[in-house]
């Protein structure tokens, strides 16, 4: 049956600009979410493309490494805090969530939209920031740079970070609740779709992490501003109690930028091979288990900063331990594809990247969360590599894989999947063009954060802007198509994948309640072989 | 096992529209559409509440954690600087708290069964009119070290051997202090707002949500400086006498 027309749904109900700034529905706030970080992306690329410029030649003729320093930190602050935490979570997890679980709406409407509004104004921040000048600390804000060595606008940067981790803050609290309470009838957690899962463990670093820095900033703020000695040593401050305040969160939020990812492949895995996960409850309790060991490594960061050798070999084996569940997922993925009906169509493309590129990330942590090879690699261009592996080619394409997937639920309409394939094709040579290279040139020496580098480096550093020209193409396509898409495909109707899930149950776009009647679970939403029941609760 | 049925069988039943009048259970006004019963929105809010209490937790827990380290390296100076807080404000504004524990709790019971707007809204007056009392007593406290000089900063004055770590000390006190004092007044201004709604007689016992989670954010803030007191103004009082 072809599908030509869309009846009432979220996007028609209502045109104008206040229906939209004003909106509680939790899938226009969403697309809110999705316009302004991509804004920020595209900034944070900004700041990446410069970085790749300057270094295609060793010396600093570009620009002076002044500026050198304020360009890496501001690509660090855009990325991490207003685009990778927010990525998945804010715009897929707050259109899907409530859809998975059976409900008309998140638990608190309103604190939603305020969670934009705040990711708004500490964005307005960051953007002031950054035109009036810069930051040079690094997105790490060490002490004692941040507290007095730096002339830049480090307050207005640090509260702009600040504000922003209360929109984080408020979302993890939002999706919690829902997922406890705004189950539908039936839908027991062990039915619960396994991206819940992992949103709801990325919740709870976002309830528990990011107070933290926030707190951490604020010091450093009102330690810049009014002299208080808490960091700077030069006040009686410890400048290893602020990176121990600092990776406290710092660290657990690489767990909020690829769990998020890590359930979108877990969809996408059962969705293109026509099969249920293989270990459900194994996948989804490894979700918990990064969550929560993952508050325990931050230590690793500090092996060269002073820290007694037996809390680094405590946290080196604690860092250790979150290969285990991270491991649980890339097998069990692994297994599902073994023998299932594979499809190759754009979003699988995306997985397959993210399950290889990931491992490769995952794997080089554990040569960093080596004690005496940390120390020979430490702020090096090996580092670099090991979490763009993990950021990039983890997160980014667990983001992209999952807007491909499902795009034609959040608009109605498809997309032109040649190109799609193409642009999955060109973000995946792009990012290893880009980054392998940074692995080699960072173990022979090379440190980070420099505008100059040894002559020898030099064929590296070009390669590296190579791909980085690939990678930035590779995400300006998807951009084009998608616009595009949105008066010119085809109508995507209910269920185009033929996938599983209360998501694919409703029309494409969604009606603005989502369910027109309350639906009942009677078994697990992603039943794609009858016989294949998950195996915990019955 | 042996599940029959083929295998695009679909897991979910969408259930067909209810036939006749039936709707709903009479709607509560209070009632938002997105969830299915007052019980249900009961209890999100007041799981949401825990939840924020929790990122609360974490938030003060990095003051606390600073606190640790800077006292674990200089206990003396520590306790030399704590004997310049003056204990009976701060004793005063302990127990000034633990009553305004008490009128909340009574102002929560107090909707929960129903009681008239008048025992409502006097069991909250009297719960604002504590936690100003607090505030007041805080400057108080405030404005004698402003004269004293001893607040961090470049005229921070200190005539004890432990200058370094008094001023450290002082930097946490009013760190410490000053969040919560900015906890306590948000409160206070919870409270006005839910002064209101008890004036308009919105409370009883279908629908007092708005009031146990005030009191909950009530109660943690009370809580918190339950563990500023003794940490800020009696350690080292068993030393010797302030
Ligand atoms: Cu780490």
């Amino acid at each position: 049956m072809e599908i030509t027309t869309v009846g009432l749904n979220y996007l028609n109900n209502g045109y104008g600009l206040k229906s939209w700034l004003l909106t509680k529905d939790h899938k226009r706030i969403a697309i809110l979410y999705l316009l302004s970080i991509t804004g920020f992306f595209f900034l944070g690329g900004f700041f990446a493309l410069l970085i790749r410029l300057e270094l295609l030649t060793p010396a600093a003729d570009m620009v002076q490494p002044d500026t050198y320093n304020k360009l890496f930190t501001m690509h660090g602050i855009v990325m991490v805090f207003f685009f990778l935490i927010p990525s998945i979570p804010a715009t897929l997890g707050n259109f899907l969530l409530p859809i998975m679980v059976g409900a008309k709406d998140l638990a608190f409407p309103r604190i939603n939209l305020l969670s934009w509004y705040i990711y708004v104004l500490g964005g307005a921040f960051t953007v002031v920031a950054a035109a009036t000048g810069g930051v040079d600390t690094g997105w790490t804000f060490y002490a004692p740079y941040s507290t007095s060595a730096s002339n830049s606008h480090v307050i207005t940067a640090g509260l702009g970070i600040f504000i922003t981790g209360f929109s984080s803050i408020l979302t993890g609290l939002n999706f919690i609740v829902t997922t406890h309470r705004m189950r539908a009838p039936g839908l027991t957690w062990f039915r619960l779709p396994l991206f819940v899962w992992s949103m709801y463990a990325t919740s709870l670093i976002m309830i528990l992490g990011t107070p933290v820095i926030a707190i951490t900033v604020l010091l450093v703020a009102v330690e810049r501003g009014l002299h208080l000695g808490i960091f700077d040593p030069a006040l009686g401050g410890d400048p290893i109690l602020f990176q121990h305040l600092f990776w406290f969160y710092s660290h657990p939020a690489v767990y909020i930028m690829i769990l998020p990812a890590m359930g979108v492949i877990s969809e996408i895995v059962q969705a293109f091979t026509r099969k249920n996960i293989f270990g459900y409850a194994f996948v989804a309790f490894s979700s918990l288990a990064i969550a929560i060991v993952g508050f325990l490594v931050w230590g690793h960061h500090l092996f060269v900063a002073g820290q007694s050798t037996y809390a680094g070999l405590i946290f080196s084996i604690l860092s250790f331990f979150v290969a285990i569940p991270s491991a649980v997922k890339v097998f069990n993925w692994t297994a599902t594809i073994y023998k299932g009906a594979v499809s190759w169509d754009s979003p699988m493309l995306y997985a397959f990247g993210f399950i290889g590129l990931f491992t490769i990330g995952g794997l080089t942590g554990l040569f960093l969360a080596t004690m005496g090879l940390d120390i020979h690699v430490h702020d090096t261009y090996f580092i670099i590599a090991h979490f763009h592996y993990v950021m990039v080619g983890g997160a980014i394409m667990g983001y992209l894989g999952g807007l491909h997937y499902w795009w034609p639920k959040i608009t109605g309409r498809m997309y032109p999947e040649g190109w799609a394939k193409f642009a999955a094709l060109t973000v995946f040579i792009g990012f290893n063009l880009t980054f392998f290279p940074q692995f080699i040139v960072g173990y022979l020496g090379m440190p980070r954060r420099y505008a100059m580098y040894a002559p020898e480096f030099q064929v590296y550093n070009v390669l590296s802007t190579a791909g980085a020209t690939v990678l930035g193409a590779g995400y300006v396509i998807p951009m084009i198509y998608f616009i595009w898409s949105l008066k010119n495909a085809p109508l995507a109707g209910n269920d185009p994948w033929g996938a599983r899930g209360l998501e694919w149950e409703i029309p494409s776009p969604p009606p603005t309640e989502n369910f027109v009647v309350s639906p009942i679970v009677t078994e697990g939403t992603h039943q794609y072989a009858p016989s294949r029941e998950v195996g915990i609760g019955h | 096992m042996a599940t029959e049925g083929n295998i695009h069988a679909r897991p979910i039943a969408i259930q067909p529209a209810p036939a006749g009048p039936y709707v709903h259970e009479a709607h509560h006004p209070w009632l938002q559409h997105h969830f299915d019963s007052m019980t249900q929105q009961a209890e999100a809010s007041t799981l949401g509440m825990w939840v924020f209490l929790v990122t609360e937790i974490m938030f003060f827990g990095g003051l606390f954690m600073a606190y640790l380290v800077y006292r674990h390296a200089s206990p003396s100076g520590f306790q030399e600087a704590s004997h310049h807080l003056n204990i009976y404000w701060g004793t005063a504004n302990t127990a000034i708290l633990i009553i305004s524990s008490l009128t909340m709790a009574l102002a929560v019971r107090s909707a929960q069964t129903s009681q008239p707007r008048g025992t409502q809204v006097l069991f909250l007056f009297l719960t604002i009119v504590l936690g100003l009392a607090f505030l007041g007593i805080k400057a108080i406290e405030y404005t004698d070290k402003f004269k004293d000089r001893i607040v961090p900063g470049p005229n921070f004055h200190w005539e004890g051997t432990h200058a370094k770590a008094a001023e450290q000390f002082y930097s946490l006190y009013f760190a410490m202090t000053g969040l919560h004092a900015l906890h306590m007044i948000i409160g206070v201004g919870i409270m006005s707002v839910i002064l209101v709604m008890a004036w308009w007689r919105i409370f009883d016992e279908e629908y007092y949500t708005p009031v146990e989670v005030a009191g909950l954010y009530w109660h943690f803030v009370d809580i918190v400086w339950i563990f500023l007191f003794p940490l800020l103004y009696l350690i080292g009082r068993h030393y010797h006498a302030g």
